[in-house]
């Protein structure tokens, strides 16, 4: 489970948000959503301490994430894996190391059970034959869906999710949340999307947490989501909504 | 305020990169690319630098020297020492803050705005070990060496331009040079730029390694990072040689 107590971030003088506290029970699919730089990025690095609050906690199985030294981090930071918003590719390696590195670092396989690992990822992500491009010759879906296999290669315990659909075409972006929800299945995954993709809320999520105005304005399931009354989430639900029918 | 802010976190990057040595595995093989990018792609230009700067300087010093009261082998005496001293180190000091400088600042901000350096950490990584202590070892280890290569060609630069323009023989240049050559001069040339080389990758890194904002922020990243070695060369050479000579 991940308990997060009363985090508040600011850079500077900046305020990003204040008295962010929700709880994210294992093996659940929980959506972040809010508008476009309201700080969904930067709430997701803190869950593994990639940036450290002002104030507050981030809890895992009773454990306060900023209180690690950096070894123990380290051994923490492993139980995620994270999909970050443009894929975040090593682009001096190609494809398959991108994908090997890990295990390469982390693990004592042997070259034959890395390349058995690596091909069984790519595979999972529909790009059996990706293995061998640079990253420089990957579009944009394809970065994302190498990305992710290579969030899942160490097998974590949670999956975190950077906007896995934005600026997809809407058949990619189904393909793709598809791909998180068999994720979820079949590694009994805890995952965390950040996504201002309404349709994509719809089709993965178990509970969304909602940022605006500098704070968390909303938490609820998906069932609660539809019947709220909560103004801001009503305008920026709405506004989704009006554009998947324009 | 800011300036202490970032004092602060170049000390702490710095003594993360120290506490890190340890972990050789991690950096082993980027050291080796970084030996060859920072060193031996960096020879061509600085044995340009070296020959350049030791053949202007002959001509001008035998142009400023243009009396009866000197032995024309004074002029090498001037010239190997201002190579050997100063020169071949500065210089190239410089030339490396833009080459070697800004090539890391933009590859290290390239990978935090991508957010590749988030994707090391993520994953249990220390990416203070894999990409700033290489580039710092290659640089303290690298500069050194071309140091000496500077110097050398920075002489036979002198010589020949020497030769050349008729200002005096090769042998009487070098009779000259030898006359005024002293060892310590060599070591403190070799630790000027082992400090430069310090100087360069630590400030390149630590600026690229803290990019943010975009192609923009790189590109800020970057000139700061070659600015401030540039100035942080100048100083520490100040710093050197009233504390040394
Ligand atoms: N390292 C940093 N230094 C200073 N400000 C930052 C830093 N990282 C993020 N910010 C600021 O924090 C705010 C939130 O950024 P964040 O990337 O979390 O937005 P976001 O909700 O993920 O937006 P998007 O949907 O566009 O990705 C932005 O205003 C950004 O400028
Ligand atoms: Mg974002």
């Amino acid at each position: 489970m991940i308990e997060i107590n009363n985090l508040t971030k600011s850079f500077g003088k900046n305020l990003i948000w204040k008295d962010v506290s929700f709880q994210i029970e294992d093996g659940e699919t929980l959506a972040v959503i809010g508008k476009s730089g309201c700080g969904k990025s930067v709430l997701l690095k803190h869950l593994n301490a990639l940036m450290y609050p002002d104030s507050g906690e981030v809890i895992i199985d009773g454990q306060c994430v900023f209180d690690l030294n950096y070894s123990e981090l380290r051994l923490m930071r492993q139980r995620f894996g994270i999909l970050f918003q443009g894929g975040a590719l090593f682009d001096s390696i190609n494809t398959f190391e991108n994908i090997a590195f890990p295990l390469r670092y982390f693990t004592n396989k042997t070259e034959g059970e890395i390349k058995k690992d690596v091909e069984e990822a790519l595979d999972m992500v529909n790009l059996k034959d990706a293995g061998s491009k640079a990253t420089s010759e990957l579009s944009g879906g394809m970065r994302k869906r190498v990305g992710l296999a290579r969030a899942i290669i160490l097998k974590p315990d949670y999956l975190l999710y950077d906007e896995p659909t934005s600026g997809l075409d809407p058949q990619t972006s189904d393909e793709i949340n598809e791909l998180i929800v068999s994720m979820a299945d079949s590694f009994d995954l805890t995952s965390i999307v950040i996504t201002h993709d309404m349709h994509s809320v719809l089709s993965i999520a178990e509970k969304v947490a909602f940022l605006d105005s500098q704070k968390l304005s909303w938490f609820g399931s998906i069932d609660e989501m539809k019947k709220s009354e909560h103004p801001p989430l009503v305008e920026f639900t709405t506004a989704s909504e009006y554009k998947i029918k324009a | 305020m800011e300036a202490l802010k970032q004092l602060g976190q170049y000390t702490l990057l710095l003594y993360q990169a120290l506490r890190s040595v340890t972990e050789f595995s991690t950096y082993r093989e980027n050291l080796f690319n970084e030996f060859v990018k920072v060193g031996y792609q960096s020879i061509p230009i600085i044995m340009l630098v070296g020959v350049f700067t030791g053949a202007v300087l002959t001509l001008q010093t035998a142009y400023q020297l243009d009396t009866d009261l000197y032995p024309a082998y004074i002029v090498g005496s001037i010239v190997a020492q201002s190579v050997i001293i100063e020169l071949a180190a500065v210089i190239s000091g410089l030339v490396l803050a833009g080459k070697v400088g800004a090539r890391i600042s933009t590859e290290l901000g390239t990978m935090r705005v991508s957010e590749q350096i988030d994707a090391l950490e993520s994953m249990g990584f220390n990416s203070v070990a894999f990409l700033v202590l290489p580039r710092i070892f290659a640089g303290v280890l690298m500069f050194p060496v071309l140091y000496i290569i500077a110097s050398t060609l920075g002489i036979i630069g002198g010589v020949v331009a020497g030769a050349a323009d008729g200002i005096l023989p090769a042998a009487e240049f070098m009779k000259g040079g030898r006359q005024f050559f002293f060892p310590e001069d060599v070591v403190f040339g070799i630790l000027k730029s082992f400090v430069f080389g310090f100087v360069i990758t630590s400030i390149s890194c630590f600026k690229g390694y803290f990019a943010f904002g975009g192609a923009e922020g790189v590109g800020n990243a970057t000139t700061q990072a070659t600015v401030l070695s540039c100035i942080y060369i100048l100083l520490a050479d100040f710093v050197l040689a009233a504390i040394l000579l």
